[in-house]
């Protein structure tokens, strides 16, 4: 999980419930407007967990850390036997990966890591509150990631922007146009998934609203750097497009949700 | 894979029209000759050649035969056009280079004549990517005149033998030297890079030399840096040709076998360094 959010972000929030953790990056202008939220159930992760918040009511931590650092104190982990994560308060507040390695004689080796981090005070929590679900378009399921990472990596070469249109019918194809060459690859039946309305009922979709298309431009790099880091077919995949605004992707895997969001390109 | 390929209305034809199955036939080619990005096509109802130059003195052309296609229709006696071979490459392995076993794209190309850009349709595993790459004038190709009856040396060579040569050249080294001689060194690559010169001999009698035909001892220099891209082509074939004529021009033929078995061929020629030749 850190490796895709090192991918994806150089510097990140991470919020720390009794139950969960998230990996926050706000839309700002220095991301190029793209945010990003990432879930996961602290529960399949650790065996222990142990945390005390600012206060009995606000039972939460929000650090500032740069996941590429997390990502390369968790490398020495690959064989390891046991990995510890404290946050401690030295001079200045630590993550410290305590790492314990096997080794040929019987006393363990440990390595450690001390991941400087920031405190961020309660007071600007709110910046970091969860995204709602945006209202698109269309909705759709995204094609193999496998395939639509060689196409996007391909186009890549070819030009700056990416436009993705969809509509209901399954439907969604990928576009690019510059003076030297225009390429489009059309992908079907790959499925819009349900979401039920305000009301509690699926309103059933009119024959008008088959007909309907959503199109984004959005710059290809950002999306390109999203497929990259995704290492593992997840369980689910989709994207919502709100046309010429922003196109919302969701990415389930068995214990981790990943939200990422890229705006259209003006 | 039958896609409709006749335009809306217009009726007219398109003057090339290729399918191929597995696409990666053609831009493995193509990548053999890819140190420029642009290339001129020139096609006959033969098949297809692309042809890259450099510096006016370097000219790779690969030949893709009429039979290597699935269908192949040229209506006019040749199509010419200028192309930027990168984009047609992106374009050709858009659903990436890697081979799974089993899985492969396929190709249609159509151009419908001066003017038009070059169509190409491609499929894999459903997903259809439907391109238009934009063409230019042809620019007039250097002619080497290159031909059998002039060749003073030949000498054609199990690939393999060559590969681990050419992929280590001192690059520090201005120039390749190529000796050719009925005598003693017979042929002999050198270098004369920073660290010192180098020399790779091969013996007339060794095992990966097919053939031997050298009527002169003739040494020609020539900018290894214009020679390196040839290395493509040698890492993907299974014998080379090397040849050279009176005025110390090179050619180097590469014979490449695809994945189905089918030959094609893929050559280099090359000027000699203007300051040093000799003729001894």
């Amino acid at each position: 999980v850190i490796n895709t959010i090192a991918k994806l972000a150089k510097t990140c929030t991470l919020r720390l419930t009794v139950s969960k953790l998230y990996f926050i990056l706000s839309d700002k202008v220095a991301n190029g407007g793209v945010s990003m939220w990432c879930e996961l159930c602290q529960g399949n992760f650790f065996d222990e967990f142990q945390m005390e918040g600012v206060a009995a009511e606000h039972n939460e931590i929000y650090l500032e850390l740069v996941p590429e650092n997390l990502s390369r104190a968790l490398k020495t982990a690959q064989s390891a036997k046991a990995v510890k994560i404290k946050l401690t308060n030295k001079h200045c507040p630590c993550l410290r990966v305590a790492v314990e390695l096997p080794s040929l004689s019987s006393s363990s080796r440990i390595v450690t890591h001390d991941i400087p981090v920031g405190v961020i005070p309660r007071r600007l929590w709110n910046d970091f509150r969860e995204p709602s679900v945006p209202d698109f378009d269309v909705s759709i399921y995204l094609p193999t990631l496998k395939t639509m990472k060689s196409v996007v990596e391909r186009m890549k070469n070819l030009s700056n922007s990416i436009v993705i249109e969809a509509n209901l019918r399954g439907e969604m194809n990928l576009k690019i146009e510059t003076d030297l060459v225009s390429v489009t690859t059309h992908f079907k039946d790959l499925g819009n998934p349900p979401w039920a309305s305000e009301d509690g009922c699926q309103s059933p979709a009119q024959d008008g609203d088959l007909e309907r298309v959503a199109e984004a431009r959005i710059d290809i790099r950002k999306l390109q750097q999203l497929l990259a880091g995704q290492q593992v077919n997840p369980t689910k995949a989709l994207c919502n497009i709100v046309s010429q605004r922003i196109v919302h992707f969701i990415l389930l895997h068995e214990d981790v949700s990943l939200q990422y969001f890229i705006p259209a390109l003006a | 894979m039958p896609l409709s390929t006749q335009p809306s209305g217009s009726g007219e034809p398109y003057v090339l029209t290729a399918s191929l199955d597995n696409a990666r036939h053609l831009s493995s080619l193509l990548r053999a000759v890819h140190f420029r990005d642009h290339a001129t096509c020139f096609a006959t109802a033969n098949g297809i050649r692309v042809t890259v130059e450099d510096a006016k003195c370097i000219q790779a052309n690969a030949f893709i035969q009429a039979e290597i296609f699935q269908e192949f229709s040229v209506q006019e006696e040749s199509v010419t056009f200028r192309i930027n071979l990168s984009v047609l490459l992106d374009c050709l392995t858009i659903f990436g280079t890697s081979s799974l076993p089993g899985t492969s794209t396929a190709l249609r190309m159509c151009y419908r004549g001066y003017g038009y850009p070059l169509m190409l349709f491609l499929e894999e595993g459903g997903v259809v990517t439907v391109c238009k790459i934009n063409t230019q004038e042809p620019d007039e190709l250097l002619d080497f005149d290159f031909c059998s009856t002039k060749v003073v040396n030949k000498i054609i060579l199990q690939s393999e033998g060559l590969r681990e040569a050419f992929a280590e050249l001192d690059m520090t080294s201005e120039v390749l030297q190529i000796t050719m001689s009925p005598d003693k060194p017979y042929f002999r690559l050198s270098t004369f890079g920073n660290a010192g010169s180098a020399h790779l001999d091969y013996p007339r009698d060794s095992d990966l030399m097919e053939a031997f035909h050298c009527n002169q001892t003739q040494t020609n220099r020539y900018k290894i840096s214009l020679l390196k891209p040839s290395t493509k082509a040698l890492a993907l074939s299974c014998k080379v040709s090397i040849r050279t004529d009176a005025q110390g021009f090179l050619s180097l033929q590469y014979m490449i076998r695809n994945e189905d078995g089918q030959i094609c061929f893929v050559e280099y020629y090359c000027c000699p360094d203007e300051d040093i030749t000799e003729a001894e």
